[in-house]
């Protein structure tokens, strides 16, 4: 008998395309897709339950459908179509909890997996450069969609004690990135010009999209030999990418703001509806973060496909160029080169040094 | 002190084969430097102005080589040629010599100069292009390799070279692979000793190692200063990234006096503060890396201390302000440091692989090794000072 898996916050691109994913998994059997909204995007065939995690409906979908495997994705920074930060807490905290009660309450219910993020750590200059799983954070996050993932989190362990039959895993991805993110740190890199803190150059870890989908279906498998897939893991790609760096390559300019400036204008710009510039995405964009994943690689045996160099350039590609193209930028470059009469006996050398 | 006194003058006997000049870098950029040097000795090739400044530093090195090698008494290697050559170009073309081959630099100076020129514009183009793009590498500790060779480097590097005139000792004593970790005195209000510390490293050493400094984390509140120390590979001085590091083989550099070191008034100059707590000592045990004692001379008296403004301090979050002859009073002049003559002395290192790993743990052994390390350093500084003919040279 195959296995029956209930994804939530199938509403959401990420959430479709993991239950399209899980459909083509031979070993399940059926895919319950959960939210609260129908969802725009085909489900592949697997069967949609129109429910909201916040009220307690959810465990009877659970018990309905003899749920064995639950992903809970419905855990995001953004909200989906109307609806305010409080809304999007609430499905945060509010669902979670009423998830994890009736998971309790069910007999079949053997795996959890729960998508949290690394902004658990918070961003703060006494920080160790690189998190590990085990590193406590200096300063809790105080707000927005850290706080929520913190709390989830916390939730999520007092369930693991209760319900020690169950194997839970937690994967805390860096920010997500690929053709349909939706994050607010993807909505940061369309704005033409990207105001950043002056005087701080933060450092950024991505992590693709497919490799998400790669690692959620591991995480919702059976182990693999040599390997544990239960407990909490730091999900990223290889690699770090500075502020500037990012900004240079997507070809957007940079609008260096001081530090309390930016707060009022991200309140701003929040207000105008623009982006949502929250405290705690200021607080990324000011001190930076990077996980190691040493464990993601050695204990749960994923490598992932995309380094953070790479998962950013693929989402480069899907924004389209900005003001300041880099190959445009290159070029100019290379035309002051060719006007200088100094270089034309160098031409050899310089493809050598190019 | 009283050791000390019967230290002969010529203590570079020490230094073993240290005795040859520096080597900045190796490879094409020594052959750069070679054909710079012949451009130089061209007379104007296309912007003077620059020409002249480049030869001025080549020859501040060949200089300040040149006197640590008539120091040295005893015979140079024998893989130096002639040790006094005639002009420049084959000053510089006899130092490239070992590292790389220089083909066509001394023959023909006018076709080299050209070509070098051109070669440096086009590097130089070359790195702008990167730059803009922003296709370049940091590590995970932000560590942007390239901008500090080319750009930090070469801007602290007058300041050592000219102003404070470093003298290095014992470079040696750094291995040339594998992790080590450098433990030196903190002194001079502003931590231009960790920077100049850096660059004896980064210039000196022979097998290129880069110093990775551990630094406060006042360091990484203050807007730029963050950015360009995260940028120029220091990070925040804590047991997690000191080990990290070390565990990746780099060379890391730390200063365990801290603020009661850096902000100590000018009548305590070369006295040691406490060393912290002793981390430093348990995180090489744990990474088995060899402790590297490092006196710095020199940096006591760039802001003589005769003051401090506490309630100011704590207004502004500092953990002190300076009072010195010259600062505030003078304004932004005030703030410029004395140009002392500085020596940079690493000692012998500590080997500490010889140890179980619970010995980290062991306090008795931490404090033992801590004050070992201290000693070490405190005595070589009362050495250096006995040594030193004047503050200024």
């Amino acid at each position: 008998m195959g296995r029956i898996v209930l994804v939530t916050g199938v509403a959401r691109p990420l959430g479709g395309r993991l239950v399209r994913r899980i459909r083509r998994d031979p070993d399940v059997d059926r895919v319950i897709g959960v939210d609260a909204v129908p969802p725009a995007h085909p489900l592949g065939g697997a069967e949609f339950v129109r429910a909201d995690i916040r009220r307690p409906a959810i465990a009877r979908v659970l018990a309905e459908h003899a749920v064995d495997t639950v992903v809970h994705m419905d855990v995001t920074g953004t909200p989906l179509g109307s609806g305010g930060r409080a809304s999007v807490k609430e499905t945060n905290v509010i669902g979670t909890m009423q998830l994890l009660g009736a998971c309790q309450k069910s007999p079949t219910v053997r795996r959890l997996v729960v998508k949290s993020s690394t902004s658990v750590y918070g961003s703060a200059p006494r920080d160790p450069a690189v998190f590990t799983e085990t590193t406590p954070p200096k300063s809790l996050p105080s707000g927005g969609f850290a706080k929520d993932a913190v709390e989830v989190e916390g939730y999520v362990r007092g369930f693991a004690r209760r319900r020690p039959d169950v194997a839970v895993c937690v994967l805390r991805f860096a920010n997500i990135l690929g053709p349909g993110a939706d994050s607010p740190l993807a909505e940061f890199f369309s704005l033409p010009v990207m105001p950043t803190v002056f005087g701080y150059d933060p450092r950024l870890q991505f992590v693709h999209e497919d490799d998400v989908l790669d690692v959620l279906m591991l995480a919702l498998d059976e182990p693999r030999r040599g390997t544990l897939n239960s407990g909490t893991f730091n999900i990223a790609g290889d690699g770090v990418l500075t502020l500037s760096q990012c900004s240079r390559r997507l070809g957007r300019p940079t609008m260096p703001v001081l530090l309390p400036a930016v707060t009022w204008l991200g309140s701003a710009l929040r207000t105008v509806g623009v982006t949502d510039f929250s405290p705690e995405q200021i607080r990324l964009l000011t001190h930076g973060r990077v996980v190691s994943t040493v464990q993601m690689r050695e204990t749960l045996g994923f490598a992932p496909r995309f380094t953070t160099a790479e998962a950013f350039a693929d989402f480069a590609r899907s924004k389209g160029p900005g003001l300041l193209p880099p190959e445009l930028v290159a070029k100019a470059v290379d035309e002051v080169a060719a006007a200088l009469p100094v270089r034309r006996a160098g031409d050899a050398e310089y493809q050598g040094a190019g | 002190m009283a050791d000390a006194k019967v230290i002969p003058f010529d203590d570079d006997r020490s230094r073993g084969g240290a005795q040859r000049p520096s080597r900045r870098r190796s490879g094409g950029a020594a052959r750069r430097s070679a054909e710079r040097a012949a451009a130089a000795g061209d007379g104007p090739v296309r912007e003077p102005g620059a020409a002249e400044r480049r030869a001025g530093r080549t020859r501040g090195t060949r200089d300040g080589g040149a006197r640590r090698m008539e120091a040295a008494p005893e015979p140079l290697p024998e893989d130096r040629p002639e040790p006094r050559p005639e002009g420049r170009a084959e000053a510089a073309s006899a130092q490239g010599g070992p590292a790389a081959h220089a083909p066509g630099a001394a023959p023909q100076p006018e076709e080299g100069a050209r070509g070098d020129w051109d070669r440096r514009i086009a590097g130089g183009l070359a790195f702008l292009r990167r730059r803009l793009t922003g296709d370049y590498e940091v590590d995970e500790f932000g560590y942007d390799a390239e901008l500090t060779d080319q750009v930090l480097m070469s801007m602290l590097r007058p300041l050592y070279e000219k102003y404070f005139r470093v003298t290095v000792k014992g470079i040696e004593n750094i291995p040339a692979e594998g992790g080590a970790l450098v433990v030196a005195n903190h002194s001079g209000t502003l931590p231009l000793d960790g920077l100049m510390m850096q660059v004896a490293v980064h210039d000196n050493h022979p097998a290129g190692r880069h110093l990775r400094l551990l630094a406060a984390d006042l360091v990484f509140h203050l807007p730029v200063v963050n950015e360009l120390a995260r940028k120029a590979g220091h990070t925040l001085a804590c047991a997690e990234d000191a080990e990290r590091l070390l565990r990746r083989g780099e060379v890391v550099g730390v200063m365990p006096e801290g603020f009661k070191g850096i902000g100590k008034p000018f009548s305590e100059r070369y006295k040691l503060q406490r060393f912290g707590r002793g981390g430093f000592v348990s995180t090489a045990l744990r990474a088995g890396v060899p402790i590297v004692p490092c006196s710095i001379v020199g940096a006591e008296e760039i802001y003589p201390m005769i003051g401090n403004a506490r309630t100011l301090a704590r207004v502004l979050g500092f953990p002190y302000f300076p009072l010195t002859p010259t600062f505030p009073w003078l304004g932004p002049l005030g703030a410029v440091p004395l140009p002392t003559k500085w020596t940079i002395q690493f000692g012998e290192p500590i080997p500490t692989e010889g140890y179980l790993p619970e010995a980290a743990e062991d306090p008795m052994l931490m404090f033992n090794l801590t004050d070992q390390v201290r000693e070490q350093i405190q005595h070589t500084l009362y050495k250096l000072l006995v040594q030193r003919r004047s503050v200024f040279f």
